[in-house]
């Protein structure tokens, strides 16, 4: 009779679940609503343009604010957003913006340059403690007032010349600061607001939450569920809203990868984060419109420890630099069409491309090992790469390891830490090669490259080159033309080339499921998105069977 | 009885006191702040930031500060996100973790009590062997192996089921239940089979027999009590695990749960939710675990002396 | 005095309580099935490096995840290495830590969970909240700690492991011994004045061993989870080396694309695991102290 009651017990559960069918899909749904469903990696940390430092949190921030200039979302070119023109003068470091009168905040209020003014001031104040304020630096004075050193905000090179005016001088012409302005640590945010809920230094006020956050993007927040979705509704507020399409777009906090991309193939997600490494195959082969996969402005690399006696010469850094076979490791082990990469800067960054190039020659790594004094890797020193603990990162390391097993016959352990005590490894100098990635900041060799100076905070593998400090903090910023200035850059990487403080090893892609009604969506080599030109066309035909 | 409680909550107090001491002090010695990031942090950034949290003050200090916010039931803010209380953070996402474990612990309870009674009925035939080779498989199979094949068998190929989400389309909560009450119900299963085979030889189950009793009758009434004692002892502990061991399938999952926190903060570095979560999963386990104690004196009255004395 | 006597010595006649216990082992077909798998299983572990095909680290990237072929019997794996040698390579920490990890956490429960529940009354009380206290603490920043404080080291492993399981272990025996202590042939021992580690030690001990081994069999699999957790986390073993649970953890990412990268790792540590079961069970039989009245 026990049997009986399991029985019933087993009817029951088949009754509830062919009961619960899967109801209508998110995309179809979506489609119909004009709601976009967004796979964004992580819960927000925050929404304030000013306190934030992330990808996930940068989308949304995307999709609710709007700096003076914005880019074209294929080439990047700036292209008038809250500023409907500017001047600059002829000497490169006076820019002049007019800003467009119908200009308005999520609420109403009129933007004007007072706006700017002040959120410039209150991104800049130490206690707010903005980690993106370096963004402000080409601006005269803006670094000693972020580090307290000035307290007088009049004396930045900003300045209100109007209601619809706003001027702004630099120290040096910066050939990418009208890129910076559409970076979000530049974003206005609306004084008021952020008034009623606290003092402008002050990061962590309620000002950001749904129902009050005033803004001035395309979209508004409307709800913000934590760890579960950030919803966004069109602003009709917005001065250029009659080119938005979407009704709005929800954000969800799809940490696991490997989730996300079942989440896309049940038809809960427009458009994913990321994809796994073995699906992308899969997809290319069997649904190759559904894979978008487009090169990035990042680099991985290894640092090498040059405080450390083996790895201080030069011989074996170029050594354990050429017996990579990257074409290899980017093809068998990454599998997206990543470049392998022969320099720090990836290639064709805004035209520039280092002429100054690795190579793969594991015959001349092995002469190189020898003169060293570890003639077939004979009394070579333990040596460990340090990554932090990624699936990924593990992968890279276990091929690379072998590569230098079977071509310079060294034994290298490896070994994960987890990310914050990974972090402090490696700024406090203690690990000897170390898995790395720098992604650009703005489309500039000049990201790439001023992080080796001598002591810099990113550069962290103990290399200090004079020669190179001059080209980059002298010769770059006092060139007179776009020529003069790549000359620099090009002298600057052939001497990290020459003396691989790093290893470059490939040129990241950035890769993304997206379902077939997303449209205007385009790509670029920073991953930006705008939202603004998105919108969704259902295909005619009824839910197909999606089973890569 | 009520002595015994309420020893028992007293001794909670230094438990949780010492908990939150070595936590505290154990977090601000790990390596890596909360602040520490890929790029380079400015040093006036850092100096803004610590002060903000105090954290530029000795750890002595920040101890004592902790612990008078905490009198007064403040968890303080969150590190990692800036905009939120660790307050607004746990008792945000306790809801919804609360409710997923008690459905996996009803799935648990309710397949493992009938495979492990079942089996006992029979021992050492196919109706032991089979429901016990399956417990074994879902003791085997970690939650990360069946929430995958599960989502993958009924959401996406048979597509009888939603396959993340929370509370957003009807049954999206079945998948997450099963994936985290399997384990438990297998080792319900083994507790509940090992308990009824010992309880099946006692004198009284005999004596209910040899008067007639239908078999049914004898089980239910009678071998029951006795035989989920383990099972008893077992349910406290394990609902306390299950809810600080809820972060894989609140994962796999999509669930905007408390067990995601708890394993976050800790890599975040979120001094503040580590010591948050930590102090509530404490509360958890001390309250379930007597709360078992309870229940074990409940159903079975003649403990009561017994660990009348002993457990105070 | 005498009856006390009288009921000890009773009892104490239970010592041939081994020998008793395997001639009804051997009777069990299933647990001695078990037990050969199992003995076998080690055997292959210590000979894996003369009978493994390939070395463990040996990649061919351009081959990639292979399905099984007449080279590669069980395929290999996404950087192209042997499946068969990495699992027999894999079985070696597994099965080692399997067992030295579960052995520890044994050796200090049953101990301590013993000594608990006889001293009883404060003794009990202080030493239970003391293990209230270590499982409330947090895992993962003593996992962090200990690998920042001591590095990278096998050793931390089953110090790590065993730091958890034997909480529940010695909370299962104090429950078992408590009951224990009821009995009359308990008294008896004491009344004729023998010492509390004498009685745990004859008495109670071997009286606690049939839960003791069921929870053993349902430690093992979870032990050698908590491994491949921890080795992933960057505490334990580091690769090229794996284990059946890392295996099987980089096997469920791809399981669509390349099943045989989670099937076999699956079906060995299930294998193992089966058989560990049998034999338990076996064995929790066998030395049921009841059972011989039969």
């Amino acid at each position: 009779m026990m049997f009986k009651t399991q029985h019933g017990l087993l009817c029951l559960l088949l009754l509830i679940l062919t009961a619960c069918g899967s109801g209508e899909s998110n995309v179809s749904k979506g489609n119909r609503e004009g709601i976009l469903h967004w796979g964004n990696a992580a819960e927000p940390q925050e929404l304030d343009p000013h306190v934030v430092t992330g990808v996930p949190e940068h989308n949304i921030i995307m999709a609710l604010i709007e700096g003076l200039v914005s880019k074209n979302p294929t080439t990047l070119e700036p292209i008038p957003a809250v500023a409907e023109s500017w001047s600059v003068s002829e000497d490169g470091r006076v820019y002049t913006f007019n800003i467009r009168s119908t200009a308005r905040w999520s609420n109403g209020d009129p933007l004007t340059a007072e706006d700017f003014a002040w959120s410039w001031r209150r991104a800049l104040l130490p206690e707010l403690g903005n980690q993106y304020a370096y963004m402000y630096y080409p601006i005269v004075n803006a670094e000693a007032f972020a580090t307290g050193e000035l307290q007088d905000f009049s004396q930045v090179g900003v300045k209100v010349i109007s209601p619809l005016s706003l001027q702004v001088t630099l120290t040096h012409p910066t050939p990418f600061f009208l890129q910076l302005l559409d970076h979000y640590s530049m974003f206005p945010v609306h004084r008021a607001t952020i008034e009623k809920f606290g003092q402008p230094g002050e990061a962590n006020t309620l000002w950001t939450r749904a129902g009050n956050f005033v803004g001035n993007g395309p979209f508004m927040l409307e709800q913000w569920d934590l760890n579960k979705v950030v919803k966004v509704k069109k602003n009709p507020q917005y001065w250029d809203a009659s080119t938005v399409r979407l009704n709005g777009i929800y954000f969800y906090p799809t940490e696991n990868v490997t989730t996300e991309e079942r989440m896309f193939r049940a038809e809960q997600l427009h458009y994913t984060y990321d994809v796994p490494i073995e699906k992308i195959a899969v997809y290319q082969r069997e649904k190759p419109q559904q894979i978008k996969i487009s090169p990035y402005l990042g680099t991985y690399f290894y640092r090498f420890n040059t405080r450390l006696k083996h790895l201080s010469d030069v011989r074996v850094r170029k050594a354990l630099a050429m017996s990579i076979d990257r074409k290899s490791l980017v093809e068998n082990v990454l599998k997206a069409g990543q470049l392998p990469a022969y320099t720090i800067t990836p290639p064709n960054t805004l035209g520039y491309t280092a002429s100054s190039q690795l190579r793969y020659d594991p015959a001349a790594a092995r002469t190189l090992l020898a003169e060293a004094g570890y003639k077939d890797g004979e009394g070579f020193p333990v040596t460990e790469i340090l990554y932090n603990t990624h699936e990924q990162h593990r992968k890279v390391a276990v091929a690379i390891q072998q590569m230098w097993k079977k071509e310079l016959n060294i034994n290298v352990r490896i070994h994960n830490q987890d990310w914050k005590v990974y972090l402090d490894s490696e700024s406090s100098g203690n690990f000897q090669i170390s898995r790395a990635s720098w992604i650009g900041d703005y489309v500039d060799p000049n990201s790439f490259l001023d992080m080796w100076l001598t002591g810099g905070g990113n550069n962290r593998t103990g290399w200090s080159n004079k020669t190179f400090d001059y080209l980059i903090q002298n010769v770059a910023p006092s060139a007179k033309t776009k020529k003069q200035r790549y000359a620099a850059f090009q002298e600057a990487e052939s001497i990290l080339t020459d003396e691989l403080p790093i290893i470059p090893i490939y040129t990241y892609v950035s890769k993304h499921l997206v379902h077939p009604s997303v449209k205007g969506l385009s790509s670029n080599i920073l991953d930006t998105l705008y939202f603004k030109y998105m919108y969704l066309e259902p295909e005619s035909e009824p839910r197909s069977a999606i089973k890569p | 009885m009520l002595k015994f409680i309420s020893g028992r909550l007293l001794q909670a107090i230094p438990v949780l006191f010492i908990v939150i001491t070595a936590t505290f002090f154990l977090i601000h010695s790990a390596p890596g702040g909360p602040f520490s990031a890929d790029r380079a942090v400015p040093a006036q950034v850092i100096k803004a930031l610590n002060a903000r949290y105090h954290l530029d003050q000795p750890v002595w200090q920040q101890y004592l500060t902790y612990l008078g916010d905490l009198a007064q039931g403040d968890f303080g803010p969150s590190f990692k996100f800036p905009g939120r209380s660790v307050n607004e953070m746990i008792f945000g996402s306790l809801g919804t973790t609360a409710e997923l474990g008690l459905y996996a612990m009803l799935v648990a309870v309710i397949i493992g009590v009938l495979a492990g009674v079942v089996a006992a009925l029979k021992p050492n035939t196919a109706q032991d062997y089979v429901p016990m080779s399956v417990a074994m498989v879902g003791i085997c199979m970690p939650s990360f192996l069946l929430g995958p094949l599960l989502v993958l068998v009924f959401g996406i190929y048979l597509e009888w089921l939603p396959i993340s989400g929370w509370g957003d389309i009807p049954g999206d909560k079945i998948l997450p239940a099963i994936t985290l009450g399997a384990s438990y119900a297998a080792y319900i299963a083994r507790l509940s089979r090992g308990g009824m085979l010992e309880v099946m030889t006692q004198d009284y189950i005999r004596t209910a027999r040899a008067k007639g009793l239908p078999e049914h009758i004898v089980i239910i009434k009678h071998a029951l009590r006795g035989g989920l004692m383990p099972v008893i002892a077992f349910l406290g502990p394990a609902f306390a695990g299950l809810l600080a061991g809820s972060f894989v399938v609140e994962t796999i999952f999509q669930i905007p749960g408390l067990g995601r926190f708890y394993v976050q903060a800790a890599f975040n570095r979120d001094y503040t939710m580590i010591m948050g979560t930590t102090i509530f999963f404490s509360v958890t386990i001390i309250l379930f675990n007597l709360l078992s104690d309870i229940l074990a004196t409940w159903i079975n009255p003649k403990l009561r002396h017994q660990s009348g004395g002993a457990e105070s | 005095m005498s009856e006390a006597i009288a009921v000890y010595k009773q009892a104490e006649q239970g010592s041939s309580l081994w020998q008793d216990a395997w001639h009804r082992l051997q009777k069990n077909k299933l647990a001695l099935c078990g037990l050969m798998v199992l003995i076998l299983e080690i055997i292959l572990a210590l000979l894996t490096p003369w009978l493994a095909p390939y070395g463990y680290e040996q990649q061919d990237l351009a081959l990639g995840a292979a399905p099984p072929s007449m080279e590669h019997w069980l395929g290999t794996d996404t950087l192209g290495r042997d499946m068969l040698t990495r699992i027999m390579y894999g079985g070696r920490v597994s099965l080692m830590v399997g067992f030295i990890a579960t052995a520890v956490a044994l050796l200090i429960g049953v101990v301590y969970g013993a000594v608990a529940g006889y001293m009883g009354g404060k003794v009990d009380a202080l030493m239970m909240r003391l293990v209230d206290i270590l499982y409330a603490l947090p895992f993962m920043i003593f996992i962090i700690l200990l690998m920042v404080i001591f590095g990278q080291n096998i050793l931390l492993l089953f110090l790590a492991i065993g730091a958890v399981e034997w909480l529940t272990m010695a909370r299962i025996v104090r429950g078992q011994v408590l009951s224990l202590r009821q009995q009359e042939y308990i008294e008896a021992a004491i009344s004729i004045g023998l010492g509390p580690w004498t009685i745990i030690r004859r008495h109670i001990i071997p009286n606690t061993l049939g839960p003791v081994i069921v929870y053993t069999t349902l430690t093992i699999p979870s032990v050698m989870l908590l491994e491949a957790f921890l080795s992933f986390l960057g505490l334990g073993i580091q690769p090229p080396q794996s284990s059946w649970g890392l295996l099987i953890s980089y096997g469920v990412e791809t399981m669509e694309e390349y099943p045989w990268l989670l099937i076999y790792p699956g079906l060995k540590l299930s294998i193992t695991l089966f058989a560990l079961n049998f034999l338990g069970d076996g064995l929790r039989d066998a030395l049921d102290p009841r059972a011989s009245k039969d």
